[in-house]
């Protein structure tokens, strides 16, 4: 092991490497040059900047980390020389680029990337600025890794916030403004007019407020919370009633504080939050890897689009009502799933991951065939479903429908969380952790099998029928492997099996991206990278499965004491 | 006494491979037996065979009198067996009260709309559950570990976690795979000590597994010996402790017979 004194040149050599190629790719892929577009912080530094530099920050942590001890004085020069490679790698790049033609091959590889990496110096002079800023930064990823852990969690919290805050200020600016004593009190933190991000001023209140917020808070938190817990049940119960009553004002009133744009990105993010808690009953808690979920979604969807469908092209069009059709929906999404169960139930792994990727491609090839065409449209998809009608008001904008999506959130929310806490739960996660032994304890598999992939398959079908209405035409392309893919991946990133796990996941992969729509080509490649450093970095997710202390909520019961006298004889 | 277990001419096989050979056990009601037996001599095959894994291609199993081979595990565990494994099976990411929990599946009824609408059934249930679980807790020795995952646990405990979960199904025949295995002199003796007090508390009929000879003589009532599937002796410890054919079995014909040197016997076993 290294001492205090010691550190492995050879890792932070390595990981100053690595991190070099990694900043050269991104580079080259034109990420740096796209992102630039957008400043952070006004007038200081551009978001592809941040980019670059937070690469550099993160290379630099990681060399310390795992070159040195904690605490040792070492972490600053290991982290200042991961830096330095970083840039010189950097630098390297630059030269490259001006003096030969890259561009054929590499399309990236323009003047203007160069202008970037060099801080609209030049080349010689820019290089210098380059190699400094490298180890400046490196140094203080280097102090980073010195820092005691609460610290440094409240340091990357705040730089966090600000990059969010100026990633988002442009929306944030457009809710702020339909408040005029708002904006008047709040201009100063954001950049004016064409200027993009927050001000300088504004990123150092927000980072000081954030860090200082999460350090009082953590330093307090167990304070608070072994006094809540002292309170007495009455009031401890009208505390949380309080604060239900709270969220649900702030999610009664958002749309109106949000503005069009704002909800329409929340409603997209709500209909996968509804596929989300469907996908994680059937992956997260009973571990049936399910890669044809869109299926469902596709039959919710085209099953309110022919009922209630009044163009008359349809031969089974009856124009019915929106809200009657949608328990027809669900119930034969329902079937749906229970059909695709049945065939499975033999099956494990990635033998069920191939049938029911399988399952999803039948369902969208049959939209897509002439032979389903003239019940459900074939390629040209079935448009003219009518808005609904709910109690007079007309359900055809984003506002209002963001309320019929929190309602089915919220529905499957609720039994999502009842089924978890009850002996179904508890069965579906025995059979996720051994379905051989799950079965000897009693458990029958068919039953518990084809209840997960029914109960996933309804909250799926009811998701696509709000699709449907939504945007009022549905088309077979709608209904692709990648949603699945989506859906599946934001549990993941979310942490599988965890209720609160898929809104994170879902603000994270659907939410996120609709709001940089403009970089939507790197979509997937971040969604790529992402995927990978979680499995390696934090592989529970970032909201894991909690785990349900149960032991000390109850007395002891008296025969208990009985029964250990007798045991311990 | 009747006997609780009986298998008659059981044999199961893997393609040419016979693993259990017309196999015939009875094993009386409330008592401790143990199956012994050499590497691969079908032990394991045969506790698959009573709990459900595997179906014999001939022979029958009855339990209390009604046939049980060709029944589902799960149908199996509904008639009150259950089981452990040789290699610890928990459900490593469940918490020590969840694992038990699962165990206490067979004596619950509540039903998908009972847990949505949390009706008194589903109240009922879960409460009994619960407190089926603690009471399994302290009985095993486990009584403050309950809230910890599984995996967590040391092993010793996650042996007797196991028990506790295979006890949670009420069961009237119990099977240990090897509960020993991998235990130090001391806590052998410990856990030979439960499975005495386990049966002399609960009531419960036990089959035994084991290599540990000192464990099997100390506890067993009946031991039967299996060879290559067959079934070469069986009796009251001390009788088969001095039965020829099991000592062949276990060192080897030429040790038996010629009394050669220990390691030349133990080259013939491996």
């Amino acid at each position: 092991m290294l001492n205090n004194a010691q550190m492995n040149w050879q890792k932070t050599l390595q990981l100053g490497l690595i991190g070099g190629l990694v900043g050269i790719l991104i580079a080259l892929v034109g990420m740096v040059e796209t992102f630039d577009k957008r400043d952070i912080i006004a007038g200081v530094i551009t978001m592809g900047q941040t980019l670059l530099l937070l690469t550099v920050l993160i290379t630099a942590y990681f060399a310390a980390r795992s070159s040195t001890r904690p605490g040792s004085p070492l972490s600053l020069l290991s982290g200042t020389l991961a830096g330095l490679i970083f840039s010189l790698m950097l630098g390297l790049l630059a030269l490259a680029v001006e003096n030969f033609n890259l561009r054929p091959v590499l399309v990236n590889a323009s003047p203007q990337l160069v202008r970037i990496l060099t801080f609209d110096e030049g080349l010689p002079g820019g290089l210098v600025q380059l190699f400094l800023i490298g180890a400046v930064i490196g140094a203080i990823g280097g102090a980073l890794h010195m820092l005691p852990d609460r610290i440094r969690s409240a340091i990357t919290l705040g730089l966090a916030v600000v990059a969010f805050l100026g990633l988002m200020q442009e929306i944030l600016q457009v809710t702020i403004r339909s408040v005029p004593a708002l904006d008047d009190g709040l201009a100063w933190m954001f950049g004016r007019g064409t200027e993009k991000g927050v001000s300088a001023a504004g990123a150092i209140v927000f980072f000081i407020v954030t860090v200082t917020a999460n350090l009082l808070w953590m330093g307090n938190s167990q304070r608070v919370q072994s006094r809540f817990s002292k309170l007495p049940a009455r009031s401890q119960r009208s505390v949380r009633w309080f604060l239900y009553g709270l969220i649900f004002l702030i999610v009664l009133y958002l749309p109106a504080i949000l503005g069009l744009y704002l909800t329409e990105v929340i409603n997209a993010t709500g209909l996968m939050i509804l596929m989300g808690l469907g996908l994680n009953i059937v992956v997260g808690f009973a571990g049936l890897l399910d890669l044809g979920y869109v299926a469902f979604y596709a039959i919710g969807a085209y099953t309110i689009g022919v009922l209630t469908n009044l163009s008359g092209e349809l031969t089974w069009a009856v124009g019915m009502n929106f809200w009657l059709a949608l328990p027809v929906a669900i119930a034969l999404a329902t079937f749906a799933g229970i059909l695709l169960g049945i065939p499975v139930l033999s099956m494990r792994g990635d033998y069920l991951a191939i049938v029911t990727l399988g399952f999803g491609e039948i369902i969208r090839i049959l939209a897509l065939s002439d032979f389903l065409k003239p019940t459900i449209g074939g390629s040209q998809g079935i448009v003219n479903i009518p808005p609904p009608m709910f109690i007079q008001t007309l359900i055809n904008k984003p506002q209002t429908l963001y309320y019929v999506i929190v309602a089915g959130c919220l529905l499957a929310l609720f039994i999502g969380q009842r089924l978890r806490d009850s002996r179904l739960g508890r069965s579906w996660k025995a059979m996720r952790e051994d379905e051989d032994v799950a079965q000897a304890m009693g458990i029958n598999l068919v039953a518990t099998k084809l209840l997960a992939f029914a109960t996933g398959a309804a909250f799926s079908g009811l998701s696509g029928a709000i699709l449907a209405i939504k945007l009022g035409t549905i088309y077979p392309h709608s209904f692709a492997l990648l949603i699945s893919i989506n859906v599946l991946a934001l549990i993941i990133v979310g942490g599988m099996g965890s209720i609160p796990g898929v809104f994170v996941g879902a603000l994270l992969l659907v939410g996120l991206p609709e709001l940089l729509r403009e970089f939507a080509e790197y979509r997937l490649l971040i969604y790529g990278a992402l995927l990978v450093v979680m499995m390696q970095v934090r592989p529970e997710g970032f909201w894991p499965e909690a785990t349900h202390k149960r032991e000390l909520h109850q007395a002891t019961p008296d025969v208990v004491q009985a029964d250990t006298l007798q045991a311990e004889a | 006494m009747a006997p609780i277990l009986v298998a008659n001419n059981v044999t199961k096989q893997f393609g040419g491979l016979i693993a259990v050979n017309k196999l015939s056990v009875e094993i009386p009601e409330q008592s401790i037996s143990s199956i012994i037996g050499p590497n691969g001599a079908g032990k394991t095959t045969f506790f698959n065979c009573i709990t459900g894994f595997y179906t014999p291609e001939s022979g029958e199993i009855l339990f209390r009198g009604s046939r049980i081979d060709g029944l589902r595990p799960d149908q199996v565990t509904q008639m009150r067996i259950s089981r452990t494994y040789q290699n610890i099976r928990l459900f490593t990411n469940l918490t020590a009260i969840e694992n038990i929990m699962v165990g206490y599946d067979p004596h619950l009824k509540t039903g998908w709309l009972d847990a949505v609408l949390r009706t008194r059934r589903y109240h009922e249930d879960e409460e009994a559950a619960h407190r089926e679980a603690i009471r399994l807790l302290h009985f095993v020795g486990l009584a403050g570990s309950g809230d910890q995952i599984a995996r967590n646990l040391p092993y010793g405990a996650q042996r007797r976690l196991e028990i506790a979960r295979a006890l949670a199904s009420k069961p009237g025949l119990l099977l240990l795979d090897e509960p020993t295995a991998g235990m130090n002199p001391h806590e052998t003796v410990e856990m030979m000590h439960f499975i005495r007090n386990l049966r002399d508390s609960l009531g419960t009929t036990i089959m035994l597994i084991e290599h540990d000879m000192r464990l099997v003589m100390g506890v067993s009532e009946q031991v039967t010996v299996l060879d290559f599937g067959e079934k070469i002796a069986e009796g009251l410890p001390a009788e088969i402790q001095s039965n020829q054919r099991v000592i062949e079995a276990y060192l080897g014909r030429g040790a038996a017979t010629e009394g050669m040197s220990s390691s030349q016997a133990g080259n013939t076993t491996t």
